[in-house]
């Protein structure tokens, strides 16, 4: 049988937690992060498709392995499956997503009636994103809306979870309790200027960050650096973006076509002289796991691995971070295995119920 | 529909909240701001038969000049019909350079004119006297859409469903492309085949 796992309600999986004194959200990876462990979140690849099955299955593989699930918002505006619909399947079943908002899609009209939907099937944590513009989608015919953007999205949430109000100043009768997050990208200019734009988003109401692909460990050491000289590492909890590159000819397309992820020359050369160069990526990103993981202010790892999601349980077993941790997972609970057993028992035995044999019985 | 209409709406408390200025903008909307009185967007409306007619000519004699635009190249030909086009359309209808003129099929009246920019007809909210919802003073597009498609030979053009807009068009020439297609099926109809 099994125990009841921390981080669970026990009244059903797919209720939040009790609150807890200091906590914004009543989810999981808020706790994780506040009692100081080192949290590894992923990202789900949406599908394009109308089955809730095709959601489980790709939230299946991350089972016991991630403190909470990245629902993407059509990342680099392709369409797919909305993240509101997959955070309405997640939740069901009790997993932690992090629903992502982009500025791209909706306006502040439809994105504050998305926060407080989200918040009522018991999404815990938000991410606020601007997202990338429309021309670098399958439909660039689409008008780019961009009501807002990241930072006034996250000021957004934060007045409608703190002071109880829209935007307008029309009172909620119940506030969203959101764990509130922000992206961030170190590998891109203005270098200098990075740092304290993510104060900017602190002030606006930032309380986790997720950052860009990092291939680059000493320039992520220098914005930490200077990150930490700000002192955001106290009021932030800054997850490092990771993945695997599947190989060098991947690395290349990324590095030319992708906007604002930064490959150096020597990660391209690394993978181009191994073997199985799959095998070579997947190993380079649990190198850079194990230098940055070690880097004071980091919290956690938020790992990417797009399409090759079947690797990300590899990824942080070898890596170790968890340290013999298990983050919560889906398991069956005692009362439906009591159930699954009873139902064994009458479908497979041969059981006879009728009234005439059990008056035959009974004496 | 709610019988019974509340006494103060949702949008009066919001203008009343809103801070005080001496500065108050005259219209709603943005596409209402950018345009000056109606009387030759609605007289163009009203002759709509005759610029249909001289539209097809001109249609025609852009074509024929196809070599031409094709010979200078239509991208060094864009800047200068773009620009004619955008103030010649701009007078005359309120053009709003969408890129993907559908004037004949709407009547001669520009449907981005619209404050909602509905292509495929009028929105529920027309007022009684036939002026827009969002801006009471504007006739709304879409009733003088109908009137116009009324004077037309080929008004019921009207009733073709009109695809979402390409908004990456937006900002370019509509006379140019829809030359350059006609140009391309005339091509495709005189040897079938070569496209094949």
């Amino acid at each position: 049988m099994n125990a009841r796992q921390r981080d669970e309600n026990p009244a059903g999986i797919h209720l939040p937690l009790d609150p807890l004194p200091g906590h914004t959200s009543r989810g999981r990876l808020e706790r994780v992060l506040r009692r100081g462990e080192f949290a590894v979140t992923t990202e789900l690849n949406p599908p394009d498709s109308a089955d809730p099955e095709d959601v489980y299955n790709r939230a299946k593989i991350f089972d016991g392995w991630v403190d909470a699930i990245n629902a993407v918002d059509a990342s680099g505006a392709n369409c797919h499956m909305s993240s509101v619909g997959i955070c309405a399947l997640l939740t069901r079943m009790g997993y932690a997503p992090i629903m992502q908002i982009a500025c791209r899609d909706k306006n502040r009209i439809a994105i504050q009636g998305d926060v407080l939907g989200g918040a009522a099937m018991g999404v815990a944590n938000m991410l606020c994103l601007t997202g990338d513009g429309v021309q670098a989608g399958d439909q660039p015919g689409a008008k780019p809306v961009f009501d807002l953007d990241s930072m006034s999205l996250l000021e957004t949430i934060r007045i409608m979870r703190d002071n109880g109000k829209f935007l307008s100043g029309r009172k909620l009768t119940t506030p969203p309790q959101v764990f509130l997050g922000c992206a961030v990208n170190p590998f891109a200019p203005p270098y200098d200027f990075r740092p304290i734009h993510l104060g900017k988003k602190i002030a606006a109401g930032a309380q986790f960050a997720q950052t860009q692909y990092c291939f680059d460990v000493p320039m992520f050491k220098a914005f930490m650096q200077k990150a930490r000289d700000l002192g955001h590492t106290e009021k932030l909890f800054l997850l490092c973006g990771v993945g695997p590159l599947a190989s060098a000819k991947t690395a290349k397309w990324i590095r030319s076509n992708v906007p604002g992820i930064h490959i150096p020359d020597a990660v391209i050369k690394r993978l181009e002289g191994a073997q199985d160069q799959k095998k070579e990526g997947k190993q380079l990103c649990i190198d850079i796991i194990n230098e940055v993981k070690e880097i004071p202010g980091v919290a956690g790892i938020h790992v990417m691995a797009y399409r090759q999601e079947e690797y990300v349980a590899e990824i942080v077993d070898e890596s170790g971070v968890l340290k013999g941790r298990q983050p919560w997972k889906r398991e069956i609970r005692r009362d439906d295995q009591l159930v699954a057993k009873r139902l064994d028992h009458i479908l497979h035995d041969e059981i006879t119920e009728t009234q005439v044999d059990m008056v035959k019985t009974a004496h | 529909m709610s019988d019974k209409q509340p006494a103060v709406t949702q949008a009066t408390l919001v203008k009343k909240a809103a801070p005080k200025s001496d500065y108050k903008p005259a219209d709603v909307s943005p596409q209402r701001r950018v345009q000056r009185t109606f009387a030759v967007r609605l007289w163009s409306i009203r002759h709509s038969r005759l610029l249909e007619w001289f539209y097809g000519r001109f249609a025609d004699a852009f074509l024929l000049l196809h070599p031409l635009w094709k010979g200078i190249g239509y991208g060094r030909v864009e800047a200068p019909v773009k620009f004619v086009e955008k103030r010649v359309k701009g007078f005359m209808f309120d053009c709003r350079m969408c890129g993907q003129c559908v004037l004949s099929s709407t009547g001669m009246s520009c449907p981005m004119n619209c404050p909602k920019q509905l292509r495929n007809g009028p929105c529920g909210g027309v007022r009684a006297n036939g002026n827009c919802e969002v801006e009471p003073d504007m006739p709304c597009v879409w009733v003088k859409a109908w009137e116009g498609s009324r004077n037309m030979v080929h008004g019921d053009k009207i009733l073709t469903v009109q695809k979402p807009v390409d908004q990456s068009l937006r900002e370019t020439s509509a006379w140019l492309r829809v030359t350059a297609q006609a140009a391309a099926a005339r091509e495709a109809a005189q040897n079938p085949g070569a496209s094949a």
